[in-house]
């Protein structure tokens, strides 16, 4: 079995290195352009910063930054940079972009990777109970609930379940990402870390749960007419083994596809959830951005959230090559 | 008919239009679910009126015929959620046309004491916020921006979706080649970072906003106008076309699209919900236009009262949520008028 895995990975190693190259260069490009959009370049404000510059001092700040060169060799320049891991220098903060991008993405991942496990285990749940009394009332109910969390706007739902959880009831806490002074460590920092990431992944979740849950329901109403399905009835298995095993397992292939899909939406959902609960990690980071027009920065992290997606896409895609012997290598 | 036991699902079927899983994804987003009965006599189907092919109608045909106008609206207005989504969205769009005559003030002027709850004058039913502001009024005249967001940005996005989708679908090849990895890198972007960063370097005003969201929403269309067209142009009509002389131009226009827009239609009142829904995330985080008031602005600047007067954030909210779900709900409602090829096949 073994053996025989091995070639086929390295084909979906070579096919994915073929599509995400080109991909990564798009983005680079389109990343170039939108930074020669900004306003004002490095010349200027360091002139800004001067208080005065003649046309001359400007001509000679601009040939410095090699801003004078034409746009291909400026290119050039910029992806020479990339290739050395220099994002360029955040003048706000005074530090390597690449080093502040660093410092908040563990944070971030760790905030989507928990709201991806509340997705998956509540819209799979809702999708598997819808479909077991599909085209009954409960049915139709709960497709109306899971479109009721596909409108809501994740920034919204934060702010309200922290009036309930916080303010009113004072379960959890409103934002952060740890108790400030507590010096906790082991086990206990890790649930207190956990309780300032559940509110945060549940309204970043929510909109997903709908997802998932649409999906399963299709997908298991598929499946079940399938004919191994009918076999495992006829051997008089209960109605939920067969659910369990035959029907929901087969049809949560589609739905683990989908998640590495909804990565890009995940972490654009999380710039504003970040915002909503100061969870200090790129989205915040991303919004401090914004408000100090620190285009670098911003950049950076366009930049570096595209290029995780399309790792974690190749990642997805040889993992599925390894799974699934049926998926064709194209 | 045959086997109406087995439950159609929409997925299936859309994968065989738009085989790749994102499509897959969005016709289940969208919740194609149930199948309208087709119709046991052809006479339901106006759109049938060739007299070649009023002779081959079967159930088969009938199934897989396109669906006609009248009775697409029928079923339409027969499904109690879609009709319910019509009614929000018809409430939304009233309060938005009569915001001037309802609030012929400024609403972000001053209207009285601040900070009173809703319920505790009715003059302001929906109370004031921390500056006197009447939220009511704000609330009537934000629709103006939301929906006015929502439809131009998905008036865009469509436009560009369906000349790229179509270009790449139906000339193939390199062209193909090209465009689809313009589409693939564009998915591959975050959307919402993206359009921040458009949005400040763009400096915000609506119409600013509205093109930043359509350059991230433009993709996902093009998506599925390129898929439906390379299913489409296989088809012996358009050959048919073809073999009579028309020009590239007249067969994408006036042959193969007006057969691909049924799906498309269902897409566009989805963007047109997530428009909203960006627009009032970025109003909320502050990137919004200054000069006029939205859903999202409100609701930023009623965070800063949310332990005291959380009302001012709730209501808002309130408005986007239905505002969109009756978007949503018009969208599944359509899918099931306009689709019921999605579920035909088992």
């Amino acid at each position: 079995m073994t053996t025989r895995r091995l070639p086929r990975i390295l084909k979906a190693l070579r096919r994915t290195a073929l599509q995400a190259v080109p991909t990564v260069i798009g983005i680079l490009i389109l990343n170039f352009f939108l930074l020669r959009l900004t306003p004002g370049d490095a010349a200027d404000a360091l002139a800004g910063e001067a208080g005065a510059a003649t046309v001359e001092t400007l001509a000679a700040l601009k040939s410095k930054f090699g801003l004078d060169l034409p746009v291909l060799e400026q290119l050039g320049g910029y992806l020479s940079n990339l290739a050395h891991f220099s994002l360029g220098v955040s003048p706000r903060y005074n530090q390597p972009v690449a080093e502040l991008i660093a410092a908040r993405l563990p944070n971030t991942l760790s905030l989507m990777g928990l709201a991806l496990v509340f997705a998956l285990v509540i819209g799979i749940t809702l999708g598997a109970l819808m479909a077991s009394f599909a085209g009954r009332p409960a049915d139709r109910v709960l497709s109306v609930v899971a479109l009721l969390f596909y409108s809501i706007p994740s920034f919204w739902i934060g702010l309200m379940l922290i009036v309930l959880f916080s303010v009113k009831l004072g379960w959890l806490p409103t934002g952060g990402a740890e108790t400030i002074g507590a010096n906790l460590t082991g086990w206990d920092a890790v649930l207190d870390r956990a309780r300032y990431q559940i509110l945060p992944a549940l309204s970043l979740a929510l909109f997903y749960v709908a997802i998932y849950a649409r999906l399963t329901r299709d997908d298991m109403i598929e499946v079940r007419t399938q004919d191994h399905v009918r076999t495992a009835r006829a051997k008089g298995l209960s109605p939920f083994a067969v659910t369990r095993d035959h029907v929901l397992r087969n049809a949560l292939i589609p739905v683990t596809t989908m998640a590495g899909i909804h990565l890009a939406g995940l972490m654009g959902g999380a710039v504003v959830v970040e915002t909503v609960f100061s969870w200090p990690g790129l989205g915040r980071l991303a919004y401090e951005a914004v408000m100090g027009r620190d285009f670098h920065v911003l950049l950076g992290i366009l930049l570096l959230s595209s290029l995780l997606v399309v790792a974690v896409n190749a990642a997805i895609d040889i993992l599925q090559a390894w799974l699934d012997p049926r998926i064709e290598v194209r | 008919m045959h086997g109406t036991d087995t439950f159609p699902t929409g997925a299936l079927a859309a994968k065989s239009l738009a085989a790749d899983a994102e499509d897959r994804a969005t016709a289940a987003a969208l919740g194609a679910e149930r199948v309208p009965a087709p119709p046991s006599e052809p006479d339901f189907w106006p759109n049938v009126h060739a007299p070649d092919a009023a002779r081959t109608v079967t159930a088969d045909v009938a199934r897989l015929a396109p669906v006609g106008r009248r009775h697409a609206l029928l079923v339409f207005l027969s499904n109690p959620t879609a009709v319910a989504g019509l009614l929000i969205l018809a409430v939304v769009v009233g309060a938005a046309l009569a915001a001037p005559i309802l609030f012929p003030d400024d609403p972000l002027e001053m209207a009285g004491r601040p900070l009173q709850w809703p319920g505790q004058n009715p003059r302001f039913p929906l109370g004031t916020d921390a500056l006197g502001r009447d939220v009511l009024a704000g609330l009537v005249h934000g629709a103006r921006v939301s929906l006015l967001v929502g439809a131009s940005a998905t008036l865009a996005g469509l436009l560009a979706g369906i000349l790229v989708g179509a270009t790449a679908g139906y000339f193939g090849g390199v062209v193909d080649d090209v465009l689809s990895k313009l589409i693939e890198i564009f998915q591959t972007v975050p959307g919402f970072i993206l359009l921040i960063v458009l949005v400040a370097i763009a400096q915000p005003s609506v119409p600013a906003i509205a093109l930043a969201i359509a350059a991230v929403s433009w993709p996902q269309v093009a998506r599925l106008v390129r898929a439906q067209f390379r299913a489409i142009k296989e088809k012996d009509f358009v050959a048919a076309a073809r073999a009579l002389g028309f020009g590239h131009g007249r067969i994408i226009f006036r042959e193969i699209l007006p057969n691909a827009l049924p799906p498309v239609i269902v897409l566009a009142s989805v963007t047109v919900a997530t428009a909203i829904l960006m627009e009032s995330a970025l109003s909320f985080m502050g990137l919004g236009d200054p000069n006029v008031v939205s859903w999202g602005s409100m609701i930023g600047t009623g965070r800063d009262l949310l332990r005291t007067a959380w009302y001012l954030s709730a209501v808002p909210g309130v408005a986007i949520v239905l505002t969109v779900l009756s978007l949503n709900l018009i969208g599944d409602g359509l899918n099931e008028a306009l689709n019921p090829r999605l579920g035909g096949e088992g």
